[in-house]
This record gives structure tokens, sequence and C-alpha cells, in this order.
């Protein structure tokens, strides 16, 4: 089981309280888990993710492990503890003004 | 009794503002969509119950709400608005060419018939319309594909469609505002467009009187005589008498000529309003005064409008969607500022009140005339 924590407009946009818990079929991928929560809420693609190139937003940002994994590969395989559900898949907002 | 529903989009949120037909007491409720930027809040002329909202932010995109209960709900829709096909360029800030890129939504238009129906204005600027109530989105790619349109450049604010207006009488024919690009009509309701700019002159650009390039800022047309257009353009307010083939200032004796809105009183055609700013490098109020300015001429003559407004110290600025009217007798003006106060008057702006003073910077306000 994933965990997903996501920050508070997108839990409020789509109706979501604490965290999401997801079913993800190896290998576990920013992509796999990012397809997989947007499958369960409609609402949210586009939000994380450019709609037609799939590429990250410039204000988003993904954590594991105390790791900053904005940067890796979509398809590069998660942190065992991510894909293991010891530790969450954070999607953030940067820190940019309020 | 009749009423009326302000509609108030924030950097922070929107809001619902409700009155009887005295326009005294308000109800207020929101924020709703806290947080996000709301460009445009309006309702559907054919429903009063159909509302459209417009939140976005640079974090996580665009976002459409829709509500069928006057914002007492809110759900979200589609908000795929993607470019049809390939896209060109236009000219950045220096003018050097630069692709086509979508950033938000500013402006949401109705149907006046159908509730399903409606047009959405973006940047950089492109026209979509949904017919499924907001569900899905078709860009009218028409107007981005026009041949000018390698030579439209963003203005301050970006390269944004603002001001979409559909023709009451002529259901084909609709227009468009683009800053900076200049007026667009389309008389084949939005399959294809041409520029209307003849007259404009705008100094900021190579050739003042080029066929586009202008950084037109807000359109107004009375709906019972759609031929007739207002203009508050960067500089200059105009006024077009032939559905925009031909544009003549109507400045006359205002104090400065730059602004944003543009309005007019839903039952005299001839009576418009306008709030002057000091200049396109001081985007705020002149002298510290807050002053909405009215012509009952059609513009040249203009009345400074003070009573209930601040006459020091205040150095707001009313931006171009910010400002709307009833169409009850007497007519009531409403405008929202940066400062976030939103100012209504029951008297055709004889004299003002705010409804509200503290809320984060507005950037739209709509009015619904409620039965």
């Amino acid at each position: 089981m994933i965990r997903v924590v996501l920050p508070a407009h997108l839990r409020a946009l789509a109706r979501i309280t604490g965290e999401v818990q997801l079913e993800v079929d190896p290998p576990v991928t920013q992509r796999a888990v990012l397809d997989a929560l947007e499958a369960r809420y409609p609402v949210l693609d586009g939000k994380m993710r450019d709609h037609v190139t799939q590429q990250r937003r410039p204000f988003v940002r993904f954590y594991a492990c105390e790791e900053d994994l904005s940067q890796e590969s979509p398809d590069d395989v998660l942190p065992d503890a991510v894909a293991n559900g010891t530790e969450p898949f954070l999607v953030i907002g940067a820190m940019a003004g309020g | 009794m009749s009423g009326v529903r302000v509609l108030v989009g924030t950097r922070k949120g929107a809001f619902v503002l409700t009155s009887d037909g005295a326009r005294k007491q308000w109800d207020v409720s929101g924020p709703h969509f806290p947080g996000w930027e709301v460009y445009h809040v309006t309702g559907s002329p054919a429903d009063p119950d159909r509302l459209y909202a417009a939140p976005s932010g640079g974090w996580f995109g665009q976002v459409i709400q829709r509500s069928d209960d006057g914002g007492l709900t809110w759900e979200p829709q589609g908000s795929k608005l993607l470019y049809e096909g390939e896209v060109g360029p236009h000219l950045w800030y220096d003018g050097t060419p630069r692709p086509w890129q979508f950033t938000r939504v500013w402006h949401l238009e109705p149907s006046l018939t159908d509730p399903d129906t409606v047009y959405a204005g973006v940047e950089d600027a492109a026209l979509f319309r949904s017919i499924d109530g907001a569900q899905t989105w078709q860009e009218l790619p028409g107007l981005r594909r026009h041949h000018t349109s390698t030579a439209w450049a963003p203005g301050a604010g970006g390269m944004c469609l603002h001001t979409i207006i559909l023709d009451p009488v002529d259901p084909a024919r609709m227009y468009a505002g683009i800053s900076a690009a200049g007026a667009f009509r389309s008389d084949d309701a939005g399959e294809s467009w041409r520029p209307i700019n003849s007259g404009l002159r705008s100094d900021g650009i190579p050739d003042p009187q080029a066929e586009v390039g202008h950084c037109v800022h807000h359109i107004a047309m009375h709906p019972a005589r759609p031929e007739v257009l207002f203009m508050q353009k960067h500089w200059d307010v105009m006024r077009s008498d032939d559905a925009g083939e031909s544009w003549q200032e109507i400045s006359g004796n205002l104090p400065t000529d730059f602004g944003f809105p543009i309005a007019i009183h839903a039952n005299e055609p001839d009576t418009i309003y306008v709030v002057p700013i000091t200049s396109d490098s001081h985007h705020f109020v002149m002298d510290g005064k807050l002053r909405v300015y009215r012509s009952r001429t059609g513009g040249n003559e203009w009345e400074a409008l003070t009573a209930g407004l601040p006459q020091q110290h205040c150095y707001v600025n009313v931006l171009r969607d910010a400002m709307a009217v009833d169409s009850l007798d007497d007519c009531g003006i409403y405008f929202g500022t940066s400062g976030g106060q939103v100012y209504a008057s029951a008297d055709a702006g004889d004299t003002w009140d705010a409804i509200v003073r503290d809320l984060p910077a507005v950037l739209s306000v709509e009015v619904q005339t409620l039965a």
C-alpha cells in the first residue's frame, strides 16, 4: 500500500481528509503513483503535472524519505520504504510567497 | 421581492454578496475556494442559479468550478483547456517570438440562452467553449490562428483574452478583447475573426495606428443597442457606433484617461462609468481620491462621483472585470478595489457605500439581478 500526502489546496479540491492510500503494482515509480492518484481523483489531473507534457508543474515538488525526488526521472523506482508503505510520498507546493 | 447577488473574485478566493432590492443590508458568504486566485465568477443569464468560477494559481494550475444553487455549493468541472493543434509564436515583451502557453482563465462568459454553454477567455490569448456545463472544453481556434497573431504581445498582466461579448440580437456575432492585441469581432459564432481597431491610437507600439497591438483593457455593450461599444483602452476611453468598424475618442474632460473598467447603466445606454487611475506607471487613483466618473452623454462630458468614497489617502486600483451593474430601477453600480473593498451605489452612482471593506484584492465583480 502506497501512502501519499497532498498539500492542503489539493486535499480540499479532491475532498480528501488525511493521507491517501493507493495500490500500485511494481515497479513503484513517481509516474505510477501519480497515475493511480489521478485515476482515483480525476480532479487532480493537471494539478501536479502538465495536462499535455506530463511534466511536473514548476512549483510542485516530490519528497520521500527526507529526500527531494523532484528532479528524478518519473520512471525511476521509488525507495523501498515508499513502495512498502513505511514512508509516505509527499506532494509539496514549493515555498514561494503567500 | 427582487434582489441582487454580487459575485466577487479575489486574490484569495471568491465571495457571494446578496441583498434585497433595497441594497442596504448584505449577507456575505465565502471565501469559496480559499487560497486560489479567482479571476472571474459569473452567472448564467438563462439560469441565475447556474454560476461558473475560474480559480487558478501558480502552484496547481487551473480549476473550473460550477454551482447549480446560486453559490451555496460548488463542484469542480473539467479544466483541460488545450490549444487545438500546433501552437505558433506570439511576441514576448522584448519583441522576440515565444510559443503560446496556457496560464489561466481570465474570463468566463455564459451563453445568453443555454446554461450549459459557456465561453472562456484565457492567457495566452485564446477562446474556448464548453457546451456541457464546463465538463469539457474545445478551443475556437480561428481567433488564435488569425494571421496577425504572431504580432500579438502581452500587456503587463500577460497576454490575456479578458473580454467576451455576445450580441443579444445576432447570435452569430461576438466580440473579444485581448491585451495587447486589440478588439476582434466574429460574425460566424466564433469560427473566424477580424481585428476591429480602426481609430485606436497607442503610442507604446511602433506604429501607433497598427491593425493589432493595442492594449484594450475592457469593452462594454448595452444589450438594447448592440452596435454601440464603449472601450477603456490602456490610455483613452473610446466609443464605436458601428459595431467596432471605427472608434472615436470620448475621454473629454476626464482628469486622466488611463484605467481598466468601463460599465454602462442598465436603463440608460448613454450613461457610462469609468474609474480613471493616475497613469500606466502609477496604477492607483489620482491625488489619493477614489472617484468614479460618469458620463450621461455617451462620453466626452464627465462628472466625478465621490459621495461615500474615500477622498484622501486612497491609493487603490479597480481592475478591468471589477465593475458591474444591476438592472433594477434605480440602477445599481458596483466595483471592487485592489484594497479589498466592494462599493455599491443604489442610485446610479450618486452615493456609495462599502458592502465589505477588507476582502483580499478584488479581481472581478459581477452582478445578478434576481426576480
